[in-house]
């Protein structure tokens, strides 16, 4: 496509993804927004300014080459792009739909100063739609073997990532997993809806093609240790990607009740477990249909707690938030979806406790209601409780969503693997470096709960310690 | 996928398997457990590890029929496989010398009782084994726990073999008659919270297997939650072993009975045509093998 100069690129409009209707989408798993058509990724393309010095691939946490690629789809060369694309990033179609750009590459774009940012995300997600769709995948170029084994232990966004550079490096790399399938978060966590698990499926058979080996129903810690890992299989270099797995709960009365999960296990049910086809699917969930659901928490792992329950047949789908809705962390955009699709936002509002019937299962949630005080330690205001401003609400399933801790199973079987007095493994800032000699960590296992593409940032800046810290040892 | 080196029933519905899960076998040890998923549209149900071999590295499985899974899984065969096997999961047995235990196997739990059973002995513990059936065809590992127990007590429910009784009945009358150190009982929630209520009042140690409703066994999803005193722990990386005296059996029932509609329908479902569905997840697991053996020649 011919460039246009700059005057007249910047009096296109900012073009919107095409979604799903929310009336039908809020009953159904299938994705909600659809993907630009070429034409308008083309036509997206081109606002772009192609600046000399582009912010957004600094704002990037892979540091993907953001103009470039804008440059090779503006060119109609969209596998060239797609290859550009995974020089940096082994999960553009995952990217291209999950990662926050409005605080990122689009939050840094010169044009979102004056006018609505370069939607760089549909741009990034059309490219690797195109290359999955037409089956041409832009593979990177790999570098000689050299012979070194690396162990990845997670195959979350973290794991993958650092799993892809390393394989580029002409590394020997096994990526071990807990659960039965490979994605971690984005095969448990994510929902359908947003990604759906046959991309990340293809995602990983891209890596496979890449040399990569996958080995799942591993838990490192149970099954084998890393001293194993590093002595007796060969490993010269581990990196530890196992996320921030444990749950937290409210510490409040009536948690056991059946009804009351932890965000975690609800997706883990939904999407690993496939329970939202129970005809197809052997694993249950609590039958949602007709029931009143509240998802406690304001995250974006709340915000897909709720859509999902919406979807499995609630007759009312709540977000209880003890915050206001400025303070929420969950993207706007999926703030958005969420109530267009009909979720009922109740904000400055916390559970006290659960109260159940003769059998066990919930029946009401006891509220009350919070004013914001003085800003805490995450700057943002803390919530109080409004005295005699207690409530009740018929409730059937409630959803915990406030966050998750680290699980120890690496940790408690590595010894002289330091750790913050919370859990997390300390790694240096620049290299992810642990205490153990060749072993580094990232992604939420060091940082705590962040998102896929910080945890993949953390991939990329793991494996280029270890490439260094292999290719200083003696060749083999 | 994970083939099926041996497959024998105990006793009617209650079915041995030796599992090739090298890893696992070489790491495992008494009051540890698994997870398994027979096929790709089934659900994880962790089972605990009844024995394992390092030499052939596989690892044995004792399953007693109960919904779709555990029957779907006892029409194995040898030469099957099942899909997915991951442990071995939860803490060990905490094995030391107390002096005189008592080992309580109800039913299938007796496969999961008797390894430990044979860890106390050889630490050097007087050991007591009561195991306790239904009626006498259910009754299963009687001459391993005997070969292990320096006292041996079979009980059933109808008397159709060994006392006719509950093993609380039996543990009752040891107890009046002898010191006892430590006891430890596994099987149905009934049966351990029974036993749990004979020795609290006269101070015995006491510890007990818990089979929470699981998901992925690694701590991640909360939903084998148990109260313990006044703690929320999770069985899969804090237990499945618990002081018995602090359990709340009534909240495990009632969440162990949380999906108890879709599981009937699902067995229903199942019984009208077990064999066809057998023949599919065969299907599709030796379909599984080509794929697999083509990369790997390519």
């Amino acid at each position: 496509m011919d460039r246009l100069p700059p005057k007249e690129r910047m009096k296109i409009s900012r073009s919107s993804m095409p979604e799903q209707d929310a009336k039908d989408r809020a009953r159904n798993f299938l994705e909600v927004n659809l993907g630009l058509p070429v034409l308008a990724a083309q036509h997206e393309a081109q606002r772009c300014l192609d600046c000399a010095d582009p912010k957004c691939v600094g704002a990037c946490p892979v540091g993907m080459q953001i103009n470039d690629v804008v440059t090779l789809v503006l060119d109609g060369d969209f596998i060239g792009a797609a290859k550009k694309i995974r020089e940096d990033n082994v999960l553009p179609a995952v990217t291209g739909r999950v990662c926050p750009q409005e605080n990122q590459c689009e939050g840094a774009c010169v044009l979102g100063k004056k006018m609505d940012a370069v939607a760089i995300g549909y741009i990034e997600r059309f490219v690797a739609d195109y290359e999955r769709e037409t089956g041409n995948v832009g593979l990177p170029d790999l570098k000689p073997s050299t012979g070194k084994k690396v162990a990845i232990i997670g195959s979350g966004p973290a794991g993958l990532s650092c799993a892809g550079d390393m394989a580029i490096n002409g590394h020997d790399v096994t990526v071990f997993e807990a659960l039965h399938e490979i994605g971690g978060v984005l095969v448990y966590g994510i929902p359908e809806f947003r990604l759906p698990k046959d991309i990340v499926k293809n995602e990983v058979e891209n890596m496979k093609n890449m040399g990569i080996k996958f080995e799942t129903n591993v838990v490192v810690g149970k099954t084998i240790t890393i001293d194993e890992l590093m002595t007796e299989e060969g490993f010269d270099c581990v990196f530890i990607a196992t996320g921030a797995g444990l749950p937290k709960f409210l510490k409040i009365p009536g948690e056991h009740l059946g009804g009351v999960y932890s965000a975690n296990e609800f997706l883990t049910r939904v999407n690993l477990m496939k329970a939202y086809d129970p005809e197809k699917y052997d694993q249950p969930i609590y039958d949602c249909r007709g029931k009143n659901v509240a998802v406690v928490g304001g995250g974006n792992t709340a915000m897909d707690s709720v859509r999902s329950a919406l979807r499995l047949g609630a007759k009312n789908a709540y977000i209880i938030y003890r915050r206001g809705e400025d303070e929420m962390p969950a993207r706007k955009e999926e703030v958005h979806h969420a109530k267009d699709e009909g979720v009922q936002f109740m904000t400055l509002v916390n559970p006290v406790s659960f109260l159940g019937d003769e059998k066990g299962n919930l029946k009401v949630a006891h509220l009350q209601r919070m004013e914001l005080g003085e800003p805490d330690a995450s700057g943002r205001r803390r919530p109080v409780p409004k005295e005699g401003s207690d409530f009740e609400m018929p409730l059937d399933v409630a959803i915990i969503a406030v966050g998750t801790g680290a699980n120890p199973l690496v940790q408690s079987t590595t010894p002289d693997l330091d750790t913050t007095d919370r859990g997390y493994i300390l790694a240096d800032e620049e290299t992810l470096a642990t205490s153990k000699p060749g072993v580094f960590a990232g992604g939420d296992i060091v940082s705590g709960s962040a998102t896929v593409i910080r945890a993949m940032g953390a991939g990329r800046k793991a494996a280029k310690a270890m490439h260094e810290y292999l290719t200083a040892q003696a060749p083999v | 996928m994970y083939l099926i080196k041996e497959a024998r029933f105990l006793a009617p519905d209650i079915k041995l398997f030796r599992i090739e899960a090298p890893r696992i076998a070489r790491k495992r040890k008494a009051g540890q457990f698994v997870i398994v998923r027979v096929h790709d549209e089934g659900e994880r149900i962790p089972l605990t590890i009844a024995d394992s071999n390092t030499d052939d590295g596989t690892v044995t499985i004792i399953v007693q029929n109960a919904g779709k899974t555990t029957r779907l899984l006892n029409m194995m065969e040898e030469g099957d496989s099942v899909l997915d096997i991951v442990g071995p999961l939860g803490d060990p047995s905490h094995i030391e010398n107390f002096g005189t235990c008592v080992v309580i196997g109800g039913g299938v739990g007796t496969a999961i009782a008797y390894p430990t059973a044979v860890e106390m002995k050889t630490q050097g513990n007087h050991v007591i084994g009561i195991v306790g059936s239904r009626n006498k065809e259910l009754f299963i590992l009687e001459d391993e726990m005997r070969a292990t127990t320096d006292a041996f007590y079979p009980m059933t429910d109808d008397g159709s073999y060994g006392e006719k009784g509950f093993v609380t009945n039996k543990l009752a009358e040891i107890c009046e008659k002898q010191k006892v150190d430590f006891v430890l009982a596994i099987g149905p929630i009934p049966m351990m919270r029974a036993v749990a209520n004979v020795t609290r009042d006269l101070g015995i140690k006491t510890v007990v297997s818990l089979n929470p409703i699981m998901v992925d066994g690694t701590g991640m999803c909360g939903g084998c939650r148990v109260q313990i005193g006044d703690e929320t722990k999770f069985a899969c990386v804090d237990g499945p072993e618990f002081d018995a005296h602090l359990v709340d059996f009534d909240t495990l029932i009632a969440r162990n009975s949380l999906y108890k509609e879709k599981e009937q329908k699902d067995l229903a479902e199942f019984q009208a045509n077990p064999l066809v569905v057998l023949e599919q997840v065969r299907h599709q697991c030796r379909l599984d093998q080509v794929e697999e053996a083509i990369k790997a020649r390519n």
